[in-house]
């Protein structure tokens, strides 16, 4: 019997694979944990024992029956509440879709179930996606199971929690500014945002569209190179899904493994823009120590210049907005999810059930961009945000032509406490400081743990590939973690 | 100075349909204000010639055989209606508006 | 108040000389399978809300994914009015709140449409006009609104996601008769592509008009109105005639005309203003960024021009030209692809041209409503059948008179021409024989007749009638002439 505290995902599917323990013993032990713990921490939205259960036994029943239960047989995992699933509610954190049962699958949960692995529920988040600490989720806030006074992170708050406090092994999560990659910084684990596009966003609910990049949470590189084989590749649903192979991600993550200098020939830049004077010292501290630890492994560390990196939150603000006001027009009353009571007229029934339904930041978010893509200020905002959004993205073109990937601090700062930035919006925007700008670019970044501060917060470093470059992330991250133990790390148990 | 005024966010909330509280409103108009001045140092930034980023990896759209696959049943579709009547959504009586795309009927 | 279309005269003094501007937006239903983003059946008439999928219901987490055929479709469509076709086009969002619309935007084009320029072509009161199109673009449609009685209303999504091209036209249109034979134009080219039925009952063609008017001679435009809600031809040329009256009334009077959307009362017979609180629009358009840019690139092209039939307007010049048809019959004969066909096929089986045109035009067309029925394999008569009919009575075997009667029969009983005089003995008697003997006994029966015939030629008249009558109507008028003259003479 495996210890589900702090097991990888992959040992936990070798296990499976090779018949040393059964899928439905794994889950029934990860839905003890979350019975137990997720109280304190605040998780799960959902918890699906009986889907979950249901689950393990069809990879259990497959395995004893000689067939292949999948790659990612028996795998534990916990589904953002973004990601839509048939038959089980999902409601994306917010009131306006309590209630909603979606009568299809998303590609991503899909191809994760026929793989093996089992849903044990829906994971907290903030109100469509909107938000740095998952504060904005309309139902409760997750803690950070390193320290319950600080955010997890967002907008995948629950799902990096989830994993650190090994309520699930691995996740899925979005990232439209840093939605992955900042909680899995806060909480000390691994977070993977792949190539726009490499991902299906079939049924995973729309906040940013162009912006939105379904990928991968886990305890280690290779969990999430592994969970990331399994979600990638091109979907006839989604037409703006790469029509590329998929990479070989777990491999590249344990090629990063083999020998002294698994980084030999690997130049990895350094942006000036992203070590400023006046960063946290902490946070320069560890970055600069694990980029330090990638020269040991053979990599050649380069300078680079990103020099449109000052204009990247502001250009995400206007195109995140603009988007995310025309996708949540749909939240009208009419078809799904919650209505207003006691409506007289049409135009109350839009007004009152969206002005209900929808929490601060969402309505934020849905006047600024109905007002930047109105007719007379539609250049100067979007129009401007787009051509800038191009500027950022030819930096990263440029520097690649220098370097083989990037290195940066994912986030400005470890986890901030609770409360602390809700009420000055700007503030918790430039939280995604140092990872809009791959969003905007539509390139992959990885973010693992490479530190704690004196208060014990995880610390996160970045590593950023050109587009489809995922295995190049997955061999400098695999190389990082190999040679140090910051993800074996265990947060503190708080039942 | 001001980039936006509590008219233009009442006007705002009118075509976003979204009812806010006078709190809300103030509230609104002081956190656009200071997100629009923040945006603002964009202005600096030289984007002539510049072609707008609308897709963030460029391939061509692909297509879809038409082939009709099977509908939702009826009662699925309208499973998450909050109010359903006899095989409809149904909704507070319509004014037509000019922007309807003329499928309007009498019963 | 005087308004004049085309070249109208100027009334009298004082008054202004209105003219007519019009621009129309013809929205044409594709006739797809499935929908234009997804894959429920487009087709019409399902129960209500049996034809939807998460995708056109605009559940949260759905993409579009464009079909195929309804780009093909648009192509065509835009190859056939002579537009230019971007090789490269995207689609945009329009946004507005309004329950029929599920996602609160529509998926259309915007800045950069799959087609611009062009022009529909079409004959007015025998004069061949042109009027030229901004553009074509694609986009969903919408479903659809009941108002019930008790203050509640439906919502029926089974139309929503089906294909659509919008045909814009520039204000070339000057009266509202131009404005309907525009629309019918439309349909025609619509159904010759087979890329939609057309129908503006039913609602798969549907036209809303832009309607201004300027004192002749003037440049700048009058404030217009923009008139809905008209489901027939008909309704199109009424509604705008009405519009027409009511602004010159206005103008006449000194008054303005307020920039407003009107929808047309068929029963009524007016156009009133909407009551809409929301008459200025903002649609926020933008790029949508759910689909790449669509490319249809030259070879693509190369193989959708090769597709196409031949059009109306080049079968007009071909029956005026070469079949030496009059500009009406020809006309009328273009006006319905299978008109055309089976027309086409009756000369290929062996008919002239001119009689062909007859026969179609005068008796085959009286026995169908619709003119597609013709392009049936049911077709009672088949064009070979009416070619077979047309040499009967070329060759004399039936009177024009009979040969009608014989069409009744074949249409309603569904034999051919040949069947029905054998089973009849309905062929003319032109064999001289025959024909001289009857004529001897009608001659010799009425001796005081002939003899007065000299003096009174026109009692031939009298003398053919008793020899058809003779002969059961079956003598071959010509040919008892001959004899009678011959017998009298
Ligand atoms: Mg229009
Ligand atoms: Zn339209």
């Amino acid at each position: 019997m495996i210890e589900a505290r702090g097991a990888s995902l992959t040992s936990i599917v070798d296990g499976v694979r090779a018949g040393s323990f059964g899928a439905r013993e794994v889950t029934e032990q990860f839905l003890d944990r979350i019975g137990r713990l997720d109280g304190a921490l605040g998780c799960y939205l959902k918890v699906d024992a009986e889907g979950a259960r249901r689950r393990a036994d069809v990879v259990d029943a497959a395995r004893k029956a000689g067939r292949d239960p999948g790659p990612l047989a028996g795998a534990p995992l916990g589904i953002k509440d973004i990601f839509c699933t048939k038959g089980v509610e999902t409601t994306c954190a917010s009131k306006i879709l309590r209630g909603f049962v979606p009568p299809y699958e998303s590609t991503v949960t899909a191809r994760l179930e026929a793989a093996g692995a089992v849903s044990l529920g829906k994971l907290n988040m903030d109100e469509f996606a909107m938000g740095s600490s998952t504060e904005n989720s309309a139902f409760k806030p997750t803690r950070n199971p390193w320290s319950p006074a600080h955010v997890p992170g967002g907008s995948s708050g629950g799902s990096a929690a989830a994993v650190a406090a090994s309520l699930c092994a691995g996740a899925t999560g979005t990232d439209t500014g840093g939605s992955i990659r900042q909680p899995a910084s806060l909480c000390g684990i691994v977070g993977m945002k792949p190539t726009y596009g490499r991902v299906s966003r079939y049924g995973v609910i729309a906040f940013a569209s162009s912006l939105d990049h379904p990928g991968p949470f886990g305890r280690t590189v290779e969990d999430a190179a592994a969970l990331l084989e399994v979600m990638a590749g091109v979907d006839p649903l989604d037409a703006t899904s790469i029509p590329a192979a998929v990479g070989a991600y777990r491999k590249a993550a344990r090629a990063g493994r083999e020998g002294g200098t698994p980084l030999a020939g690997l130049r990895l830049g350094m942006p000036t823009e992203y070590f400023q004077p006046g960063m946290d010292p902490e946070i320069e501290g560890g970055v600069r120590a694990a980029i330090d630890e990638l020269g040991r492994a053979g990599a050649k560390i380069v300078p680079v210049s990103l020099p449109h990196t000052k204009y990247a939150i502001a250009t995400y603000y206007l195109v995140c907005t603009a988007e995310a006001s025309s996708n949540l027009a749909r939240y009208d009353g009419v078809k799904y999810g919650q209505r207003a009571q006691n409506v007289k007229s049409l135009e109350e029934l839009y007004t009152k059930t969206r002005g209900e339904g929808f929490g601060a930041e969402p309505k934020r978010r849905i006047m600024l961009g109905a007002y930047v893509l109105r007719a007379g200020y539609y250049e100067a905002y979007y129009g401007k945000a787009l051509r800038a959004r191009r500027k950022i993205a030819d930096d990263f073109t440029a520097a690649f032509a220098q370097c083989d990937a990037i290195v940066t601090p994912t986030s400005p700062t470890p986890a901030f406490k609770l409360g602390e930035k809700t009420t000055d919006p700007l503030q918790m925007y430039l939280a995604d400081i140092f990872t809009v700008a791959a969003d905007l670019a539509g390139i992959p970044a990885l973010s693992l743990p490479c530190g704690f501060s004196k208060a014990g917060l995880p610390i996160g470093l970045q590593v950023i590939g050109p587009t489809l470059g995922e295995e190049i992330c997955f061999r400098v991250g695999g190389a990082y973690e190999a040679r140090t133990d910051w993800h074996q790390r265990l947060p503190p148990e708080v039942a | 100075m001001s980039r936006i005024t509590v008219e233009e966010v009442r006007e705002l909330a009118v075509l976003a349909r979204l009812a806010l509280s006078e709190q809300e409103i103030a509230r609104m108009t002081g956190d656009l204000d200071a997100i629009l001045d923040y945006v603002d140092a964009m202005r600096e930034l030289d984007t002539t010639g510049v072609e707008p980023m609308t897709h963030a990896v460029p391939f061509d759209c692909p297509l879809r055989a038409d082939q009709v696959a099977p509908s939702l049943p009826v009662d699925e579709a309208l499973a998450n209606a909050p109010r359903r009547e006899a095989n409809f959504f149904q909704v507070p009586r319509i004014v037509p508006g000019p922007a309807g795309g003329g499928g309007e009927e009498d019963l | 108040m005087a308004i004049a279309g085309g070249a109208g005269p100027s009334q009298g003094p004082g008054k202004t000389d209105w003219e007519v501007v019009i621009g129309l937006e013809v929205h044409v239903q594709l006739a797809t399978r499935s929908k234009i983003f997804s894959w429920s059946s487009a087709a019409f008439g399902a129960e209500p809300n049996a034809s939807t999928d998460p995708v056109c219901l605009g559940m949260p987490g759905t993409l579009p994914v464009l079909n195929r055929s309804a780009v093909e479709s648009a192509v065509r469509l835009g190859m056939a009015a002579g537009c230019n076709i971007r090789t490269r086009c995207r689609f945009a969002r329009k946004h507005y709140f309004y329950p029929d619309l599920p996602k609160g935007f529509q998926i259309s084009q915007f800045d950069e449409p799959i087609c611009e320029g062009g022009a529909i072509k079409f004959r007015l009161k025998g004069e061949a006009r042109a009027i030229r199109l901004t553009r074509i673009h694609m986009e969903e449609d919408a479903g659809k609104n009941l108002h019930a009685a008790a203050g509640v209303s439906f919502v029926d999504l089974n139309r929503a996601g089906v294909p659509l091209c919008e045909i814009v036209s520039e204000p070339d249109v000057r009266s509202a008769e131009e404005a309907a034979e525009y629309v019918r134009a439309v349909r025609t080219l619509v159904r010759y592509l087979g890329i939609g039925d057309g129908n503006m009952e039913e609602g798969s063609l549907r036209c809303d008009a832009n309607v201004s008017l300027r004192p002749r001679g003037t440049e700048k435009f009058g404030t217009k109105t923009e008139i809905k809600n008209m489901n027939s031809f008909k309704n199109v040329r009424d509604a705008i005639e009405h519009e027409i009256k009511r602004q010159a009334t206005l103008l006449d009077r000194g008054e303005r005309v307020v920039q407003e959307t009107r929808l047309w009362d068929a029963a009524r017979g007016v156009t009133q203003a909407m009551r809409s609180k929301e008459q200025a629009h903002d649609y926020r358009y933008f790029p949508e960024p759910d689909l790449p840019p669509l490319v249809v690139t030259e070879l693509e092209q190369i193989a959708l021009r090769a597709s196409l039939p031949e059009l109306p307007e080049d079968r007009f010049a071909r029956y005026t030209g070469q079949g030496g048809l009059s500009a009406q019959d020809a006309g009328v004969l273009v006006a319905d692809r299978e008109t055309a066909a089976y027309f086409d096929a009756t000369v290929a089986a062996g008919a002239p041209a001119k009689r062909a045109a007859n026969w179609v035009i005068n008796e085959v067309l009286a026995q169908v409503d619709d003119p597609r029925a013709l392009g049936e394999a049911d077709c009672p008569v088949p064009p070979a059948a009416l070619a077979e009919l047309c040499r009967l009575v070329e060759d004399g075997t039936l009177s024009g008179k009979l040969g009608k009667d014989v069409f009744g029969k074949m249409w309603s009983e569904r034999r051919t021409a040949q069947e029905i005089v054998a089973a009849e003995g309905l062929a003319q008697v032109s064999d001289g024989g025959a024909l001289e003997e009857a004529c001897r006994r009608v001659v010799a029966a009425h001796p005081e007749e002939a003899a007065r015939f000299k003096a009174t030629p026109k009692l031939m008249g009298f003398f053919v009638g008793a020899v058809m009558k003779e002969t059961g109507g079956k003598g071959n008028p010509k040919a008892v002439n001959e004899i009678l003259r011959k017998l009298l003479g």
